[in-house]
């Protein structure tokens, strides 16, 4: 499947808006990205969320990902 | 997953009515105890030594004159504050936010504190510590920052995947968006771009930040604390003192406001650390002077907004170039502006380009939707230009470019269903639109976006042997939580609403709660207590099977009553939950019902506001005549609460568009850190704020919860902005629209004829 990426994710994983990668759920898939790129293991505890057909996810890792989802890997936020 | 959180439209009973709060008494008799309400006995007061400058090296601290007063206890600079993370960078940030250490970063940085036996010597100890600075050139204005020879705030920081050499202001260039923007200009037939500027808030809260810290030689330590998020400041403090996490309990005060500015810690790590020097418990208040220099304010900006349309009003290209500054820290301020400015509108080209820097202010905090204001006044006021520039009503500008379920926004995802055009539609109905403009009269509307999110969550109910039943939530209450929440663990034990007290733990009682951030409490805690109770119910299903001796298949549970299924149980009557509690000693024990969960599934947001102004051609002054907030907040469980947070959230906007300015001299110094120079509305400012509720399900969560809390901060710089320029027919573009500034706009236009 394509994962997009957006924000400063980009630059870990070598500026790529998209990317090609299979995986059943979350945990596989940011498992994945870190045997891929390294530098994406840093942005695991407080940088990352998953998008999964437009349902933001931000710790629940075991969320399975259904075959052709539109999965958006984007920046983890803050609120007030 | 065991607990499905999908929404199932079940129908309501306690839900969606109008019950007394829980906490209206003790507030209005001052029995409520907040952060500066607590004392110990042998409590020492804690005081804070600040920077009286921008930016300077600190190359001595003599602290040996002020020890030797008598009634100092203890004294602490940054050598008692240790690394204790490891360079793990975020968290050292928090640790010099607390403490300079060798550089004071902007004006109000702590560089010493005092414990004494009382106020009077902790401040003759004050003046008595000796520091020598060196002052360095600063830096506080945005723009200025970004200039090659600016003044560097932090020379460890570099653009975040940009030159690893080159020492830099700009801490993160961040962009989103799709398509071709350079093609979608090329496509249209009117092109709008401008530059807008909004200037630094506080978020006003009333209640200054307040603990008392106690740590005795054993390591083990307590604390009493206004925050948004006792178990967030447990963690945080227990990592920069090197304590263990189990042996620091914190207790959360009752919170006289924090809309993000209490969601990590300024002070506290401080009052620990000199308790455990003086090894007697300390008491540390901010001042409220305190409270503007030394803490976490929302960004100033500045961004450029282009926007291009078709003359049939569909917009073809977007842009936004963003420059937040985030303090002397880097922070993720500007990304999130880049996140929210387009997010409710359906763009085939758009783009936002968002820098994070750092300037000789303080570290910014969130504030109420963090940073999405300052976007929507450049994004909305430029919206209502293009609408001006094709002779389009400004709502159906916006209508025809809504997003709706299906659009991708322009941070990324697909919408789910969502409500940006039915407010859009209510705003188009709303019989303000209708109400006659006299002289010197403007009407503006604007929309909002924001996010709302659940995360980590623990909550637990237990049932007393009268049938009463607490309820125990980790999330801090800061608009009115434990009234929904008592709701919501009545409405699935099906007993009475009154029959419930809901109390925000310790970090002792339950395990980890995030902080009540997002417009997270009710979502997320919600969530919890939906499942907690079912699980409780599951109990007392089991205890009602017990008493019959029946399977407990074969009990049903029904309005808070269990009930046998089948005519071969006709004999049997019903139990209540009270007539199960009060047997529980003799079926088992005390019954219970717990969930941990991380709650994910949270719903956007989106509001739509009206507003009527007139302003004073001769002093620049704006009176706000009529206010109009329509925002879509799920499903509402406590109506009074979602209007009080759509008010709340107005009105803090309004201050914001109107008057709330930092002002910084040219030496760095912050000039107006107090109540009489930083103008907050006051209730002779604001006419009631209407409110309508929308209510469209989120489908992450079982009951349709989505965030109320912040959305409606979002719109309102914008909608006076368009309703100034509507009024006296000149374009803002500098918040806050001050008399000042908006004379000077009307005498600088009137120069141009």
């Amino acid at each position: 499947m394509q994962v997009a990426v957006t924000g400063l994710l980009r630059a870990a994983v070598n500026g790529a808006a998209s990317i090609s990668v299979e995986a059943a759920t979350i945990r596989e898939l940011l498992n994945k990205l870190v045997d891929r790129y390294p530098k994406f293991e840093a942005l695991l505890d407080s940088d990352v969320a998953v998008a999964i057909n437009g349902e933001i996810f931000r710790d629940n890792w075991s969320e399975p990902i259904p075959r052709d989802a539109e999965v958006v890997l984007m920046p983890r936020i803050q609120g007030g | 997953m065991k607990d499905d959180p999908s929404f199932t439209n079940q129908a309501f009973k306690v839900i969606g009515t109008r019950v007394a709060r829980p906490d209206g008494i003790d507030k209005v008799t001052g029995r409520a105890r907040y952060g500066a309400d607590a004392s110990a006995a042998g409590q020492l007061v804690g005081m804070i030594l600040r920077s009286p400058h921008a930016h300077a090296e600190i190359r001595s601290i003599d602290t040996s004159k002020a020890e030797k007063i008598a009634g100092v206890k203890a004294i602490i600079t940054s050598a008692d504050l240790p690394d204790k993370v490891n360079g793990k960078r975020d968290m050292l940030d928090i640790l010099e936010n607390c403490m300079a250490r060798g550089r004071a970063l902007y004006d109000g940085h702590a560089v010493a504190a005092v414990a004494a036996i009382d106020a009077e010597t902790a401040k003759k100890a004050l003046k008595a510590i000796k520091v020598d600075y060196k002052i360095l050139p600063h830096v506080t204005d945005v723009d200025a920052a970004m200039q090659d020879g600016a003044p560097i705030v932090q020379s460890w920081v570099r653009t975040a995947g940009g030159d690893a050499n080159k020492t830099t202001n700009v801490a993160q260039v961040s962009q989103f968006g799709h398509g071709n923007i350079e093609e979608g200009f090329a496509e249209a037939d009117v092109i709008i771009e401008r530059s807008f500027k909004t200037e630094q808030t506080h978020q006003g809260y009333i209640e200054p930040h307040a603990c008392l810290a106690s740590v005795g030689p054993d390591g083990s330590g307590e604390l009493w604390v206004t925050t948004q998020g006792h178990y967030t400041f447990r963690t945080q403090c227990a990592q920069l003192l090197g304590m263990d996490i189990a042996k620091l309990k914190v207790t959360s005060s009752e919170i006289g406001g924090g809309f993000g500015g209490k969601t990590h810690v300024w002070m506290e790590p401080v009052a620990l650390a000199l308790s455990r020097k003086a090894n007697r418990p300390v008491k540390l208040v901010l001042t409220r002077e305190e409270v503007f220099r030394g803490t976490g304010p929302t960004c100033s900006t500045s961004m450029d907004i282009k926007v291009g349309a078709k003359r049939d009003g569909r917009i073809t290209a977007a842009l936004a170039v963003l420059r937040y500054q985030d303090g002397a820290f880097p922070g993720i301020w500007g990304m999130l502006g880049g996140m929210t400015a387009w997010a409710c509108y359906d763009l085939p080209n758009v783009k936002a380009i968002a820098y994070d820097v750092l300037v000789n202010r303080p570290k910014v905090a969130a504030y109420r939707a963090p940073s999405a204001p300052m976007a929507a006044f450049g994004v909305e006021s430029t919206m209502d230009l293009v609408a001006q520039a094709i002779d389009m009503d400004p709502v159906e500008f916006r209508l025809l470019n809504a997003a709706k379920e299906g659009t991708r926004a322009s941070y990324g995802p697909t919408y789910g269903p969502i409500g940006i055009r039915a407010t859009l539609e209510a705003v188009k109905n709303h019989p303000q639109m209708k109400a006659k403009l006299g002289p010197n009269q403007g009407r503006g509307m604007a929309c909002g976006f924001w996010f709302n999110f659940g995360g980590q969550t623990c909550s637990t109910i237990n049932i007393g042997t009268d049938g009463t039943v607490n309820v125990s939530v980790g999330t801090v209450d800061v608009g009115g939580s434990r009234a929904s929440l008592s709701m919501i663990a009545a409405e699935e034990l099906g007993v009475p609403y009154e029959t419930v007290k809901c109390s925000v733990a310790d970090t002792a009682t339950l395990g980890h709660n995030d902080t009540t951030e997002g417009s997270r409490g009710t979502f997320s805690s919600g969530m919890a207590i939906i499942f907690a109770a079912r699980n409780a119910v599951g109990e007392l299903r089991a205890r009602a099977a017990k008493t019959w001796d029946v399977p407990v298949e074969e009990v049903e549970w029904k309005d808070g009553t269990a009930y046998p299924m089948g005519d071969q149980h006709h004999n049997l009557k019903p139990l209540s939950l009270k007539d199960i509690a009060a047997k529980s000693p003799r079926t088992g024990g005390p019954i219970a019902g717990h969930n941990e969960t991380v709650a994910d599934g949270a719903g956007v947001s989106f509001a739509s506001h009206i507003c009527d102004v007139e302003v004073d051609p001769e002093t620049g002054s704006t009176r706000i005549l009529r206010y109009a907030v329509v925002q879509d907040a799920g499903k509402a469980i406590h109506p009074d609460y979602v209007e009080g947070q759509f008010q709340g959230a107005a009105a803090q906007g309004i201050g914001w568009a109107l008057n709330e300015e930092y002002v910084y001299g040219k030496d760095g110094r912050l000039q107006n850190a107090g109540f009489l120079d930083y103008r907050i509305p006051v209730c002779s400012d604001l006419p009631f704020i209407d409110t309508t509720i929308l209510e469209i399900p989120n489908p992450g969560h079982p009951y349709g919860i989505r965030g109320v809390g912040e959305t409606s901060i979002v719109p309102p710089l914008a909608a006076i902005g368009n309703a100034v320029s509507n009024a006296v027919g000149v374009r803002m573009n500098h918040v806050p629209m001050s008399p000042p500034r908006i004379l000077k706009a009307i005498k600088t236009q009137r120069a141009a004829g």
